[in-house]
């Protein structure tokens, strides 16, 4: 007997039981459906959620390897046990030890990720008698990617049960909710738990370990692992060069860091058509937008060097989008049809103010080092509001050509 | 309830749990969010309450005939003002650390919608008696959901119940510390309040489907 058979017969033992969604849920995800059906015409659509969810999952698996093997090398770079990649194809980089470590730690959050949150919801579908939804496929991708490598397992599950069921469940589930639940979970973790998510320690493998280490007394150098973003803020040196930031080749959240696989998944997403273009280029304008403000800002001498923001104002504006995780954000974020702007001008809008609002959170606020999920969040809430006014208007400028019409 | 007849037993019943003032009528939220991050202040928030809501809605059904109906909420107000200055002056006299954690919040409970409401709702057309059970059911509606919230605020956010120690030492690592555990500081956040506030609710509505409003 095969898989295939086993998962029918137990589909069919649960029939009309309240355990059914459960078992349909296991059977679809893997096989089609025995049944087919009868009489009349049909119409197959073949771009139904499955699909559109692969495909978004097919966009993000570059940047999950990659964020192993990144994972690797930032460990042994800090360790000072290897030479710097100088580059996407350095000979130091793509290297099995660097993987291995990756696998190590990548891994696991990933399990955790996917196993938790199908977990809470098979657990909903069963409650409120329904079928599984294929909502967390891409949540669950996503969340190990916008997460701190070394961030323990336990907080993660903790967040993941919170951003589900209070970010999309508590909504009605799949389409339904507000809020874009991978950002409501990192947003959990990043007020939750703070020290795992900011400074200079989280980012890189080891370097919390290495420093409790040296604090129990042992005679060992300490690891920084500061992000681009961390030393802009507080108006240090940066020690990466721009290719280093565009390959990805820096400490970060383990899936955001490269810039350049994250173009090429941005490429296959509009292409498919599955991401908005529109989103992701207003996104890309309003940052650069709010870049300039700032950089005319202190080419007008309106600020000093003295002043604390002056380190990240100062940044050229086009570098903007390859610090920091505004690309991630908003090719893989920003872009989640359910919580996006509907209306074509609505997107652009939508796109246009998380950019905007992204960077000025990452200049004035250097509490919060990346301001990109919050803009999300933030214009996730007004995403609706902006479409009503789009189709108000849109009723209105109709409404006003009758008018003229009739007179 | 032998002292009380079955409809003066519901006037402290219902807002308890089916008419909660909280989750129901969805009044005091303010208070709710801003001074729950530790049980023992709201457990102080709630008694500061419950002797203003009783002893306002007494003084108001005794006056009740004799307010002018213009200016009836001017001088609810003063009511309210008077009691909430004897309230914050016992406070700072006897407890001064916590009405410092308190802060503007005694002062706010002027302003708490729970207690205005009730003067407009019932003490202007209710007896004393009614009036005064009326208000003291209400308060303890009120002070469940507070210390409820309290509750799993301090113990999440902080690790502490009453400010003592119930996980153990989160600096020397014992206790449920040494696993790994680590306090949630979104606890202590005010939004925090508000979704266990919703949770609460949640629960409530889902055990009870009569309360769900269209």
């Amino acid at each position: 007997m095969g898989l295939k058979s086993n998962l029918h017969n137990l589909k069919e033992k649960y029939k009309g039981t309240k355990m059914a969604p459960a078992f349909n849920a296991l059977h679809t995800f893997l096989y089609l459906p025995n049944e087919t059906t009868h009489g009349g015409t049909h119409i197959k659509v073949a771009d139904d959620l499955k699909r559109t969810m692969n495909i978004v999952i097919m966009a993000l698996v570059p940047c999950l390897i990659f964020g192993m093997f990144n994972a690797g090398y930032q460990h042994y770079m800090a360790l000072g046990e290897i030479d710097a990649a100088n580059g996407f194809l350095g000979a130091s980089f793509w290297t099995w030890d660097n993987l291995v470590i990756g696998l190590w730690k990548v891994l696991p959050l990933v399990v955790v990720s996917y196993g938790v949150g199908l977990a809470v919801e098979f657990l909903f579908a069963v409650i409120k008698g329904h079928e599984v939804e294929e909502g967390y496929l891409v949540t669950g991708m996503l969340v190990p990617l916008i997460v701190p490598v070394d961030i323990p397992l336990w907080m993660l599950a903790v967040s993941v049960v919170f951003g589900v069921v209070i970010g999309k469940e508590v909504f009605g589930g799949t389409g339904m909710n507000i809020l874009n639940p991978a950002l409501t979970i990192r947003a959990f973790l990043f007020f939750a738990y703070p020290t795992w998510m900011s400074g200079d320690k989280v980012w890189v493998h080891g370097a919390v370990e290495r420093d409790q280490m040296i604090a129990a007394g042992e005679n060992l150098d300490a690891i920084s692992g500061e992000t681009i973003l961390g030393s802009y803020a507080q108006n240090n040196s940066v020690v990466y060069d721009y290719w280093d930031m565009f390959w990805g080749i820096i400490p970060g959240s383990v899936g955001e860091t490269s810039k350049f696989l994250i173009i090429i998944g941005a490429a296959f997403l509009i292409f498919t058509k599955i991401g908005s273009w529109r989103i992701i280029f207003s996104t890309l304008i309003g940052a650069l937008v709010m870049g300039l403000i700032f950089n005319g800002v202190v080419d007008a001498g309106w600020i000093g060097e003295s002043s604390k923001f002056y380190g990240l104002m100062s940044v050229p504006f086009w570098q903007h989008l390859i610090i920091g995780s505004i690309l991630f954000g908003a090719v893989y974020m920003a872009t989640d049809p359910v919580t996006a702007a509907q209306t074509n001008k609505g997107k652009w809008i939508y796109g246009f103010l998380i950019g905007f609002i992204s960077i000025l959170i990452r200049v004035f606020n250097p509490a919060y080092p990346e301001g990109v999920f919050l803009a999300i969040l933030l214009m996730n809430v007004f995403a609706p509001t902006i479409d009503h006014y789009v189709v108000q208007g849109n009723v209105k400028k109709r409404m006003k050509r009758i008018k003229v019409k009739t007179a | 309830m032998g002292i009380l007849s079955k409809k003066d037993a519901n006037l402290i019943l219902d807002p308890l749990a089916d008419n909660n003032p909280i989750t129901i009528q969805v009044l005091g939220i303010c208070s709710a969010l801003a001074i729950t991050a530790e049980l023992e202040a709201s457990i102080v928030m709630s008694i500061s309450v419950l002797f203003v809501m009783g002893v306002g809605n007494v003084v108001i059904s005794l006056i009740r005939n004799i307010i002018p109906s213009k200016i009836r909420i001017i001088v609810q107000l003063v009511v309210v003002a008077t009691l909430v200055i004897i309230v914050d002056l016992v406070l700072k006299a006897f407890a001064y650390e916590l009405s410092k954690t308190l802060s503007v919040f005694v002062g706010l409970i002027i302003t708490n919608c729970i207690i205005m409401g009730r003067f407009e709702a019932f003490a202007l057309g209710n007896g004393v008696w009614r009036s005064f059970l009326d208000g003291i059911g209400n308060a303890l509606g009120y002070a469940a959901i507070l210390i409820i919230v309290g509750f799993f605020r301090e113990l999440l956010g902080s690790g502490t119940l009453l400010g003592i120690p119930v996980l153990g030492d989160p600096i020397e690592k014992t206790g449920l510390y040494a696993t790994g555990y680590e306090n949630n500081g979104f606890m202590l956040l005010s939004p925090m309040a508000l979704i266990v506030v919703g949770i609460i609710i949640w629960v409530q509505r889902s055990k009870n489907k009569a309360l769900i409003e269209d």
